[in-house]
């Protein structure tokens, strides 16, 4: 599975440094050095704990309460949103509230189908790691391109770009200032 | 009315390169059909049963006589030389190619035009009031909340993947011209006791197959607070409405399953939860600036009254009678709004040819300040025309087979396209449609006014459910039936019309609608007794007598 990341200067492909435990397979020691995620449930479930000293992280189901995490994010370093169907939208609201609510600042990563047309959307609303679909061919330079669809957008959102009623004011307000 | 600035221009330039690149990435292969469906869909292009369908975006019903040319030649260049107004006051072109569509989206950016979210589950083109800004009714014009709304809701990056296709309509009129109670969202702009003006927020209304009449929310939301309002309503409907079955995925669903109360607390619950730095708090600079573009045309001073116009009247009485029935007050003296039907008889309701865009086009030009509206009764109105013009306008449009005096009588119907071009369809609309037009047609004047709606299925494109007569194609061990329902409406008195009885066949339906609005002449107390008020009052039952009075 391709797995890009949005970085300082465009978008790389990483490798996987983190592996999904289920309450299944929660007894298992995860192998050395890779960071563990688990669903939400048992994140917040003090007696649920991972063997093991690897790094934890929290995978969202589409139905979970992303408001849950508030407390947490400080802690974290990596919050999974998952797109059981590209056509499921509440990731995008998730992600937005972990982000522009409650300012986490760790990597949100994108897992299920996820796929190049979605990207830019998802990258306004905070993601910033993409696990693509096993089908979909884009490369980081295809990210970054899609990432950058549209110069302008119209709505204020999770990644701060300015909004276009934004520019258009700073412009005006900037001219009244200069004269 | 609105012109796009340089970021509008933008933004529509780069979503052309977005979709080319996505249609090229389809025809090479790259995309299957299941993952490029969401992606035109979003862009307005629909597979129908011969062909793509390109539904573009009309924002408001607003277009101005370059825009229209522009329809025009668009529909003669890569269609068969016509266009279909839908009830969404957009138009839809039922014959092009998909590779063609790329660059007609070009075309259309060039005339500050898009099929941006005509389709797909996400938010729609906003529809309002077709008078609006010329209304005699209206307190304020809603046209630069139908903007911002549309601009708000443009690729929304949180909103683009919900449950289900969501629509929103603004009035600012009491009398409403708009359906707000039948839309997801409705706002109806009103005073508050200060004398502000802001927004009753109205949701969940819908038709389709379970329709409901939309529930207000909030009797009062300010303008600052508009979009963070709409924006918590989204939210809440994002994450909990029903994703598990498309029958049951649109809001009123969640609306009524939760309770309305119930979903009111959750949407105050989202609002009171925004932090400062997530408001919208659109600047006023920006409203201010929107709302410029939509300042009065330069009126002349005239007299509330025209010799010209009572003459012409006098002499010309198709004119006569065409002035009765087509003409909508103005807030001007000596102005009137005019609505062109698309329904005379013989045509598909709502579809013009290119040659008629352009006359009317050139109408708009010279004779209503370049204003054209298309209405979700699938008409075209001019929305500013003097009186002393009228005749001259009336010759114009009857020249071009344009000339029909029946708006909101009843050969004035709403039909979807039904058989003919939807894949989704049960039955056919258009072809029931024309029937019932030839034997209404005679009769328009004498019996006034009468909503008659149809739909090919019960997706209710047709609106079915709130014509005073609604007609309903379904499908019955493969024959086609049409159920028929009475008592709708989709004004400010908005109700869901009753079943009549079993479906009729549709041979029968014209006679038996014959029989209906005969009833409806033996029960009225005077001309101005309307259909609507006659069934309101003598309740259903002689009208379902006559329908099933076969002998
Ligand atoms: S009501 Fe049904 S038949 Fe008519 S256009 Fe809609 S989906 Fe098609």
């Amino acid at each position: 599975m391709p797995l890009i990341k949005l970085t300082q200067k465009g978008a790389e492909a990483i490798a996987q440094s983190w592996t999904f435990m289920s309450l299944e397979n929660m007894d298992e020691t995860p192998p050395e050095g890779l960071g563990v995620t688990m669903p939400l449930a048992h994140y917040l479930d003090d007696s649920v704990q991972p063997i093991g000293t690897n790094s934890v992280g929290v995978r969202l189901a589409p139905d979970d309460d992303a408001s849950l995490l508030e407390p947490h994010l400080e802690s974290l370093q990596l919050i999974e949103i998952t797109f059981p169907k590209y056509v499921d939208g509440r990731g995008f609201s998730q992600a937005q509230l972990l982000r522009r609510r409650y300012g986490y600042t760790g990597e949100i990563r994108a897992v299920g189908q996820v796929l190049r047309d979605e990207i830019d959307k998802m990258v306004r609303c905070g993601f910033d790691a993409f696990e693509l679909s096993d089908d979909v061919n884009a490369p980081a330079d295809v990210v970054i391109k899609e990432a950058s669809r549209y110069a302008n957008v119209y709505q204020p959102a999770a990644n701060g770009a300015t909004p276009i009623f934004g520019l258009r004011h700073a412009r005006s307000r900037a001219r009244s200032t200069a004269q | 009315m609105y012109r796009y600035d340089e970021f509008d221009q933008g933004f529509v330039r780069d979503r052309v390169a977005q979709f080319r690149d996505q249609v090229s990435r389809r025809l090479s292969g790259e995309l299957d059909e299941a993952h490029f469906k969401p992606l035109r869909l979003q862009n307005g292009v629909y597979l129908q049963l011969h062909a793509y369908m390109l539904r573009v975006a009309i924002p408001y019903g607003q277009l101005s006589s370059v825009q229209l040319r522009t329809l025009a030649d668009i529909a003669d260049k890569y269609d068969k030389g016509y266009g279909h107004f839908t009830t969404r006051q957009n138009i839809q072109y039922n014959w092009i190619a998909l590779k063609d569509i790329p660059d007609v989206l070009e075309q259309l950016a060039t005339v500050e035009m898009h099929a941006i979210q005509t389709s797909g589950n996400c938010i729609r083109n906003v529809t309002s009031d077709q008078f609006a800004g010329a209304a005699a009714d209206e307190i304020e014009d809603p046209r630069p909340w139908c903007e911002i709304l549309r601009q708000w809701s443009m690729v929304h990056p949180e909103f683009a993947a919900l449950p289900r296709k969501f629509k929103i309509a603004v009035t600012a009129a009491e009398h409403d011209r708009a359906a707000v109670r039948v839309h997801d969202i409705g706002l109806h702009m009103k005073k508050n006791a200060a004398g502000e003006i802001g927004f009753e927020v109205i949701v969940g209304g819908g038709l389709g197959r379970t329709p409901y009449i939309g529930v207000t929310i909030k009797d009062w939301v300010s303008q600052a607070e508009l979009l963070d309002y709409l924006e918590a309503i989204m939210r809440v409907y994002n994450l909990h409405g029903r994703r598990d079955n498309k029958y049951k995925a649109r809001i009123k669903i969640l609306v009524n399953e939760l309770t309305p109360e119930e979903f009111t607390r959750q949407v105050e619950a989202e609002y009171a939860a925004q932090r400062d730095h997530e408001k919208i708090a659109l600047p006023q600079d920006e409203i201010d600036r929107i709302a410029a573009y939509f300042a009065p045309p330069a009126f002349e001073t005239l007299p509330e009254t025209s010799a010209a116009f009572e003459e012409a009247k006098a002499k010309d009485e198709a004119f006569a009678i065409w002035a009765e029935m087509n003409l909508q007050p103005h807030k001007v003296p000596g102005y009137t709004s005019v609505t062109i039907s698309l329904k005379p008889l013989g045509i598909a309701p709502g579809d013009a040819t290119s040659d008629q865009m352009r006359v009317m086009a050139d109408i708009a030009k010279a004779y209503s300040f370049d204003d054209i509206r298309v209405t979700h009764i699938q008409n075209l109105v001019l929305a500013h025309v003097k009186l002393d013009d009228l005749y001259n306008v009336f010759l114009a449009l009857d020249d071009a087979g344009l000339g029909a005096a029946n708006v909101d009588h009843g050969s004035d119907l709403i039909c979807c396209p039904g058989l003919d071009y939807c894949n989704l369809a049960n039955a056919r609309s258009i072809p029931v449609a024309m029937d019932i037009q030839n034997m209404l047609a005679p009769r328009d004047k004498e019996l006034g006014k009468l909503h008659i709606n149809i739909s090919g299925c019960i997706n209710a494109c047709g609106h079915h459910h709130v014509g005073h007569i609604g007609i309903l194609g379904v499908d019955k061990k493969g024959e086609e039936f049409y159920q028929i329902t009475f008592g709708g409406r989709a004004d400010e008195k908005a109700t869901i019309g009753d079943i009549a009885g079993p479906g009729l066949k549709q041979e029968d339906v014209t006679p038996a609608l014959a029989r209906v609005v005969d009833r409806y002449m033996a029960l009225r107390k005077s001309p101005d007794d309307a259909f609507i008020d006659v069934l309101e009052r003598e309740g259903h039952d002689p009208f379902k007598e006559a329908l099933y009075a076969a002998d």
